[in-house]
């Protein structure tokens, strides 16, 4: 192996001679990390989450997370002599009185949208290529359990300013706390401090906010990279790429500078925004009183697909012995949050039951390759992508002059018939895309060399693939399928019995038989040569 | 009937008796016939314009209204299946739906939507039309320029008042919403403060009335200060994304914002290390 550089070396020496961890840091800092883009997605969330804590401990200093009553005597005329809480106070004041205070307050609500977003669009690079599989799970459980912190972190901060609209969102919470039985108006009363919205819930989001969710999301983040640092990075099937190595540039110089980079790309892009997109403008939505609801309240765009659920549902609720089942709360609250969250935390899991692929994985699938699996993924898309558009359905209707209901009704019904066709088309596509790349294995690829036989007929050559294409290609791997044919006695092997091994063992060989194998110039001999390059020769024809 | 002073109400309670509809005729020939000097309705200063208005304004209206109006509503304004009757609406409501050009309306939608004003609907006309219709029985009338001065209103105050009796239909900051059958609450920011007077008034299409007991003249002042004031605010924080809320800035997070950050891992990742 090449020495490391100076840099390296001279620090790692330093560091050596004083605290013994010169190898450490030697080893660690020529990690290899693979180039592809979609490996950065990652750090989006990670570097948002950064730009979060500064902004936010900048707010700190002026936020008053109080729900006392306060007259407004800022510099907001439109808000002068108006009766508020002191956070609301407060937050105007950071926004029209301190200064720096709103582009401060616009790029950590900016920086929000882009952690949780930067988080979903990671975790589907994961998803879709498989890189969640043994022995990254358990990464991929902390994964969804920082998507989830990260959900209730929006929803906290959100509130806090005690804005009309941050009330109307703490007013559903509250509906979906008392909707759970039993226990539900007990919660409600623990959480508020006493009725709604009583004097306690902003002091107590905060702490929330700022202290508990932020905290754990440091640790599981933590634990997060150092899993991702010892277990190495997957990578993209390609030339010289095997289980067994990372192919890809070294901490030290390479990737630390994209990685910086990368950085202030991401920490630019929020400023920018901060700069010229204004977000939450609280003064336009005034104090909140549990009386006042404006048209259009929305959630933040992570909260959607709850919002959306919540307006598709039909109003039923069950009434038993003296007791509300308030279904129509209660089915949107749980079941797709239940649904998402839930399946992808058992996806991995599921997966390994179904195929009994109990293998190591570092090299990551491309998603045509499994194309079960892809289109489970964008059928998941599909289901809270429409939950997400139905929780705009009132601007929706009154943008583009849509009826109101006809979106609601559209919703109901997409909602089980639109993942359906999702996973069909995209089944399709992925098959589509194998035999496309099967083609250009056996095939070749067009030349553009259009060349007249002597009988008149026109044919176009084909040349080979280029070599990193063609590796690229062929680092398809089979989807191992259980074995489930019986033995010479007629009993199926041990996992197959049963309703559910039957099951099982039918799943497992539709989502592991491949129907487009690859061959690499359909092995006949004399063949190969309808697809050598231009100009090799004048017998190359293609059939 | 005539000479007791004719108020909203009378009319809409006795409206129903059968004879109303030829009284309602008798009264607006009689009123052409012997010329205009009905006394104002409830005595405001608006009303001025009307009482002082000439025989020949309400005649003027009376043909601008049989030409542009008659066919739906009706030779004599009682109201046709199609639209309903002009007898007790007062000028407001014809100076509130002409000048919006939402009258004469355009094709039978849910709603008649906000579009430039008739050719003929000069202020003018307006006026002389609006005076036909007063004359016919009454109700609000076109509120004076005094009544709906924005600077003479306290927006803070208004701006309490437009939260809690405006914004659950037309949103926020006034930017419109959704209403269930295809109606809608439509957008406050091109209506004149004397448009946003007389809509409150007298309840144009989907909206309910907010008559002076409700809401007084001074508070409705307060509100178009109110609304005057923040839809002609420079939005402090960069573009107002439309000013709806949290659907536009979750668009431009992801379409701006993520689609910038994903352009640039590709950018930074293009350029690969050669092995060596």
């Amino acid at each position: 192996m090449n020495a490391p550089p100076k840099a390296i070396a001279g620090v790692s020496t330093f560091v050596d001679d004083r605290i013994g961890a010169g190898n450490f840091l030697k080893r660690n800092m020529r990690k290899i990390f693979p180039d592809h883009w979609s490996f950065l997605l990652g750090e989006i969330a990670l570097y948002s989450f950064i730009i979060l804590l500064l902004t936010g401990t900048f707010l700190t200093f002026w936020f008053k997370p109080s729900m006392g009553e306060v007259t407004y005597t800022g510099n907001y005329a439109p808000l002068y002599g108006v009766k508020m809480s002191e956070a609301y106070a407060s937050a105007l004041h950071i926004s029209f009185d301190v200064r720096g205070g709103l582009l401060i307050r616009q790029i950590h609500h900016w920086a929000a949208l882009l952690f949780v977003g930067g988080m979903m669009v990671h975790m589907l690079r994961i998803f879709f290529t498989g890189a969640y599989r043994k022995p990254r799970e358990l990464n991929w459980i902390i994964g969804i359990l920082l998507l989830s912190l990260a959900l209730f972190e929006g929803l906290t901060g959100y509130s806090l300013p005690d804005d009309l609209l941050s009330g109307a969102g703490l007013r559903i919470t509250q509906g979906v706390l008392l909707a759970i039985p039993i226990v539900g108006t007990y919660l409600q009363f623990f959480l508020f401090g006493g009725e709604y919205p009583g004097h306690d819930v902003i002091s107590r989001f905060y702490t929330i906010h700022i202290l508990l969710i932020p905290g754990i999301l440091l640790a599981l983040i933590s634990a997060h990279m150092i899993l991702m640092w010892v277990q190495k990075h997957t990578q993209m099937p390609g030339k010289n790429r095997t289980e067994k190595n990372v192919v890809g540039a070294p901490f030290y110089p390479a990737f630390m500078i994209k990685s910086g980079a990368f950085f202030l790309f991401t920490f630019g892009v929020i400023a920018l925004l901060g700069t010229f997109a204004q977000i939450n403008p609280i003064w336009l939505f005034g104090p909140y009183t549990p009386a006042d609801i404006s048209a259009g309240s929305q959630p933040d765009f992570y909260m959607g697909f709850l919002e959306g659920a919540l307006r598709i549902m039909p109003a039923w609720e069950i009434n038993f012995l003296g007791h509300t089942l308030t279904l129509s709360v209660l089915i949107p609250a749980l079941v797709p949050l239940g649904i998402i969250m839930t399946g992808l935390a058992l996806y991995p899991f599921l997966e390994q039951w179904i195929t009994g692929d109990r293998r190591e994985h570092h090299v990551a699938d491309r998603p045509r390759n499994n194309p079960h699996r892809t289109s489970i993924g964008m059928a998941g898309i599909t289901f809270y992508g429409i939950l997400w558009l139905l929780g705009a359905n009132d601007e929706i209707s009154a943008n583009f002059y849509i009826d109101l209901y006809t979106t609601t009704w559209f919703g109901r019904i997409a909602i089980f018939v639109g993942p359906a066709i999702a996973y069909w088309i995209t089944y399709r596509i992925c098959i589509g895309l194998q035999r496309k790349d099967a083609e250009v294995l056996s095939h070749g690829v067009e030349s553009g060399v259009i060349k007249r036989l002597p009988n008149g007929q026109y044919i176009e050559i084909h040349t080979p693939p280029a070599e990193d294409i063609a590796e690229h290609i062929r680092g398809k791997k089979e989807i191992p399928v259980l074995e489930g044919s019986e033995d010479g006695e007629g009993i199926p092997p041990k996992g197959a019995r049963g309703p559910l091994g039957r099951l099982r063992t039918k799943m497992s060989r539709a989502y592991g038989t491949d129907h487009v194998p690859l061959t690499d110039g359909h092995h006949e001999v004399g063949h190969e040569e309808e697809h050598a390059g231009v100009g090799a020769g004048d017998r190359k024809e293609l059939h | 009937m005539i000479g007791t002073g004719i108020s909203v109400n009378s009319i809409t309670a006795r409206r129903r008796h059968p004879l109303a509809r030829v009284a309602v005729v008798a009264l607006a020939l009689g009123l052409l016939g012997g010329g205009y000097a009905l006394a104002a309705p409830n005595g405001s200063s608006a009303d001025a314009a009307i009482a002082s208005g000439k025989a020949d304004d309400v005649a003027q209206g009376k043909s601008l209204f049989v030409a542009h109006c008659a066919s739906c509503h009706g030779m004599n304004a009682e109201g046709t299946k199609k639209a309903p009757t002009l007898i007790g609406v007062g000028a407001a409501a014809v100076d509130f739906q002409v000048s919006s050009g939402r009258m004469p309306a355009a094709d039978a939608g849910p709603q008649a939507p906000r579009k430039p004003r008739a050719e003929w609907a000069t202020d003018e006309a307006i006026s002389q039309l609006a005076a036909y219709v007063q004359s016919l029985g009454g109700g609000p009338t076109v509120p004076s320029a005094e009544q709906v001065d924005p600077s003479k209103g306290d927006p803070a105050k208004g701006g309490e008042l437009f939260r809690a009796n405006c914004i659950q239909c037309h949103n926020f900051v006034g930017a419109g919403g959704a209403l269930t059958y295809g109606k809608y609450a439509p957008p406050l920011n091109p209506a004149t403060p004397t448009q946003i007077y007389e809509a409150m008034v007298t309840g144009p299409q989907a909206m309910p009335v907010f008559n002076d007991s409700t809401i007084t003249p001074e508070q409705k002042r307060d509100m178009i200060a109110y609304i005057t004031h923040v839809r002609s605010q420079v939005d402090p924080g960069g573009s107002g994304l439309g000013r709806i809320g949290p659907v536009t800035e979750g668009l431009v997070a992801w379409v701006v914002g993520l689609s910038l950050l994903i352009l640039a891992a590709i950018w930074i990742t293009a350029k690969k290390r050669r092995a060596a």
